[in-house]
């Protein structure tokens, strides 16, 4: 069983995506807007073709935007990842 | 005294069909060129469709070498090059060539043969240092936009300036608009201005799925571009290219030449907010319009007609719609807009220069092409975008606009040939 | 010349393999400190062409914006950092200009050559989707003028204008056209970074490149060996102003001003009629009013081969008389570096001009037969400048040529 948790999707997105100065990634962001983080659509584009690269899941295009958060983006991705038995 | 730059000759390599009369019936008639991409094999890819050139460079008089040093986007502004001059009538010869100029707009350049001998140096990308006992002797041509300028200048003999602008999709109304200021600061009395591209190939469309931009209608190519159609789904890609012979207004009137229509105004604003992302309100395009209208001296309710930017993407169309209310007010809902690319795809950096080539024929013509696919309207897309049919319609001003990633926008006003 | 019609440089930024600042830059070019070396970024053994200017200094990378870090080429990245310097050299807060009066011209050459060879090896070894969201905004020529754009809120009438190496001067006369229209601030320069396997095998087959293996000896423009350039990558940023604008934030004519451009393009191969770069000369001092005689330096295309460079130096000649002007080529130090380098050429010659000093050209010991100039060589010269033309020749045939002047004529 394949966990993923939020440190493995800050890992994704200091590598996919960078990480803007005025942000602390590794404090307390689970509860922060991606927007807010300084992450637009093309991150999230980014993020989820590295998921589906990763993990060898597929999410759906809108899954995630600028208004979700990394808490909703772990468990959307984790459900996913478990749903597929990984 | 100012300089204008009047359109003497028109070229056009588009979907659908090549030459000016070609796309001119295929724009009246309301038919549509986008289909299953033939170019590549597109399995596994998410958008399968495009707008493809049925184009054989032979049939259009490119020599074997010529063929060979090309690419095809090269090829395409060679051919509509050559159409344009001889439409246009004008003896080059008799131009004195540092005084014929040259400004051609691409947005990718020479993509499809870099990525053809990226393919055979890598031996299909199996290896990151390149087997360079592969290249082929035109090679660095293709890694070089500008060389799409070169082209065009050997066609022509012109030894006058010569760009090759590169502002992503505002690139062609861009470079019509550089040539139009080339006659009008006195640098060339003679430009050959358009753009060309053909990026139907695999990375292009991989990189426009990767962000989700193009239309995944795969099981209806024929119907998949539909701006301001509720139904849109995204953009449908094109190739192709147009070339226009500006010369400078007396001078074009002297030698008695046909006028299809003069370039009156030209402006470009950038949003300076996001590279692909458009705020809803349409601010900087409506900038640009009103910048254009005020450098062709005329007001909003003097346009008759609008070549939209129309790309069929959601976030698009809504934004023109509210940069044409923010600039032309309640004229906005009296004019007649519409999109080609309904017909012809979106060509990236080609098409602003085709759709200038395409409201210069609308104002000789008296004939408004129309937005095909628009069946199911928008609420929030609410003007008329003259669906379906193309329309009698005399304008005495036509404006046309353009809206690229990097935030650029961009607004051309033309005006009738015969104005007096 | 009315003081309204040109453009004054009040800010100035390099990333070059002589420096990544301005000041580093050219006190290397004084010292004649080359930045040519093997090439590291990638291993170039299986290739004749062995040598680069390239940009090592881990700040340069170090000082791009996180977020900007993966979502732009290399080339893009430069001018990022160089772009911060000028802004910061011409002490200007563009938040507190009108938005629709700045804006941002550069010239690109090859556009996001290593970022874009990644993502095609990708599609072609991994599949289609394996290509990332960002080659959609970091490959296009576009994306530096975007990205600078972006970052400053710069939202006039911004664009690109590739001419490969002639395209820095062609955006510095495209600043001028639209300081005359509607802008006060403009953006201008370039950079580019072709050192990528693909952007150095695309290169070889011209012909042009020089195969030479000793740093000292592979790029002698002038020179009786000259065998060919070498590739280098960087450029360099300058803030154009409008000259009222400058002046009225108290910025003078900054580090110099515009005085004349002119652009042309050779003749078709197989032409008998000559190259362009005699009547571009003269059509860049007839637009800056100067005669030959008040041009107190040339900054050279100086290709480094044989046959451009003796063309080059007979159309110097047939302007100026022979060795009627000093001559000279830093680029040696540097390499070629297309979309930059005629923008880091300008820049060499605006502190040229600030300090009174010709720097020289490193390399040439013996000019080759014809080439009647008086080329600067073994250490700077000081002279009391006013006037410095910039010379520039593209791939194909683009020619282009600037005057700059210490200040803007006072009558």
């Amino acid at each position: 069983m394949t966990e993923f948790v939020l440190q493995d999707l800050k890992r994704l997105l200091k590598s996919c995506a960078g990480v803007d100065e005025a942000v602390d990634l590794d404090g307390p962001v689970a509860d922060t807007s991606f927007g807010d983080l300084g992450y637009d659509s093309l991150a999230l584009f980014e993020l989820l073709g590295r998921v589906r690269r990763e993990y060898g899941v597929d999410l759906p295009d809108d899954a995630l935007t600028e208004t979700s958060t990394p808490k909703v983006a772990v468990d959307v991705i984790g459900g996913r990842i478990a749903r597929s038995g990984g | 005294m100012s300089r204008t730059a009047v359109i003497t000759g028109i070229g056009v390599v588009a979907p659908g069909g090549v030459g000016r009369e070609n796309f001119w019936a295929l724009l009246t008639e309301g038919r549509t060129a986008t289909r299953s991409i033939s170019l590549f094999d597109a399995t596994g890819f998410r958008s399968r469709i495009a707008a493809e050139c049925d184009f054989d460079p032979a049939e259009h008089g490119l020599s074997p070498q010529e063929v060979r040093r090309m690419d095809r986007a090269a090829q395409f502004a060679v051919v509509g090059t050559r159409e344009a001059v001889l439409d246009s009538g004008i003896a080059l010869d008799r131009v004195p060539p540092h005084r014929i100029g040259v400004s051609i707009g691409s947005a990718v350049g020479c993509t499809m043969a870099l990525e053809r001998e990226y393919v055979v140096l890598s031996d299909g990308g199996q290896r990151w240092n390149l087997d360079h006992g592969y290249a082929v002797p035109h090679l660095y041509g293709h890694m070089v936009p500008s060389t799409l300028a070169v082209e065009v200048a050997w066609q022509v003999a012109a030894e006058g300036p010569v760009a090759l602008v590169s502002d992503g999709c505002t690139s062609g109304i861009d470079a019509v608009g550089h040539g139009a200021q080339l006659i009008a600061d006195g640098a060339a009395d003679v430009v050959l201005a358009g753009a060309t591209d053909a990026p139907l190939s695999p990375i292009t469309s991989a990189c426009f799925d990767a962000i989700r931009a193009t239309s995944p209608r795969n099981h209806d190519a024929e119907h998949a571009s539909r701006p301001f159609d509720a139904e849109r789904d995204g953009f449908v890609l094109g190739e192709g290219a147009a070339v226009l012979v500006l010369e400078e207004r007396g001078a074009a009137r002297a030698r008695g030449a046909r006028v299809y229509g003069e370039l009156l105004g030209f402006a470009s604003r950038s949003n300076a907010f996001h590279m692909t992302g458009l705020k809803p309100d349409g601010r900087e395009m409506a900038e640009a319009i009103t910048a254009a209208l005020a450098r062709a001296r005329r007001n909003p309710d003097d346009v008759g007609y609008v070549n939209a930017h129309g790309s069929g993407t959601k976030q698009n169309d809504r934004h023109e719609t509210a940069a044409f209310k923010r600039s032309l007010g309640d004229h906005a809902y009296r004019v007649p807009v519409s999109s080609i690319k309904s017909m012809v795809g979106h060509s990236l950096g080609a098409i602003g220069a085709i759709e200038v080539a395409a409201c210069a024929l609308a104002l000789d013509r008296e004939t408004v092409p129309p937005t095909a696919n628009l069946r199911t309207r928008d609420p929030e897309c609410d003007l008329d975008y003259v669906p379906l049919t193309a329309r009698e319609h005399r304008a005495d001003t036509v404006l046309s606009v353009a809206s690229g990633f990097g935030g650029f926008q961009s607004a051309m006003v033309l005006g009738r040939g015969d104005a007096a | 010349m009315l003081p309204d019609t040109t453009i004054a440089f009040t800010g100035l930024g390099v990333i070059a393999p002589t420096g990544s600042s301005l000041e580093e830059h050219w006190a290397s070019v004084l010292k004649g400190r080359s930045g040519i070396g093997p090439i590291t970024r990638f291993d170039p053994t299986p290739y004749p062409v062995r040598l680069a200017g390239q940009v090592t200094d881990p700040a340069v990378a170090e000082a791009v914006p996180g977020r900007l870090v993966p979502q732009t080429d290399w080339w893009t990245h430069m001018a990022l950092v160089a772009a911060q310097e000028a802004v910061r050299d011409a002490e200007v807060d563009p938040a507190a200009l009108p938005e629709y009066e700045m804006a941002v011209v550069t010239a690109s050459s090859s556009g996001g050559t290593e970022f874009g060879q990644r993502e095609i090896e990708r599609l072609w070894r991994d599949g289609p989707d394996h290509v990332g969201a960002y080659q959609s905004i970091a490959w296009f020529y576009a994306a530096t003028t975007g990205q600078l754009s972006i970052r400053y809120g710069m939202r006039g009438p911004c664009a690109v204008l590739a001419g490969e190496q002639a395209g820095g001067l062609d955006a510095l006369g495209h600043a001028r056209r639209l300081a005359r229209a509607d802008c006060r601030l403009v953006v201008t320069g370039g950079t580019d970074a072709s050192l990528s396997p693909y952007g150095l095998v695309a290169q070889l087959p011209t012909g042009l490149l020089s195969t030479v293996d000793d740093p000292d000896r592979a790029y002698l423009p002038f020179d009786v060996n000259a065998s060919g350039y070498l590739p280098g990558e960087g450029g360099a940023v300058l803030i154009a102003e409008e000259l009222g604008a400058a002046r009225a934030r108290g910025r003078a004519d900054g580090y110099g001003v515009l005085l004349g451009y002119a652009a042309g393009f050779d003749p078709p191969p197989g032409s008998t009629r000559p190259p362009a770069l005699e009547r571009v000369l003269g059509e860049a001092l007839r637009d800056a009013g100067l005669g030959p005689s008040e041009v107190d330096v040339v900054f050279a295309d100086a290709m480094g081969v044989p046959g451009p460079d003796l063309a080059e130096a007979r159309a110097i000649s047939a302007v100026f008389g022979p060795r009627g002007v000093p001559v000279t080529a830093p680029k040696t130090l540097t390499g070629r570096l297309y979309g930059g380098g005629a923008a880091l050429d300008a820049v060499t010659a605006l502190l040229a001009l600030r300090d009174g000093v010709v720097p020289h050209t490193v390399g040439p010991e013996r000019l080759a037969p014809g080439c009647d100039i008086d080329l600067v060589v073994d250490r700077p010269r000081e002279l009391p400048l006013r006037h410095a033309v910039v010379l520039a020749r593209g791939y194909g045939g683009f020619t282009s040529a600037v005057v700059l002047g210490r200040a803007a004529p006072t009558s």
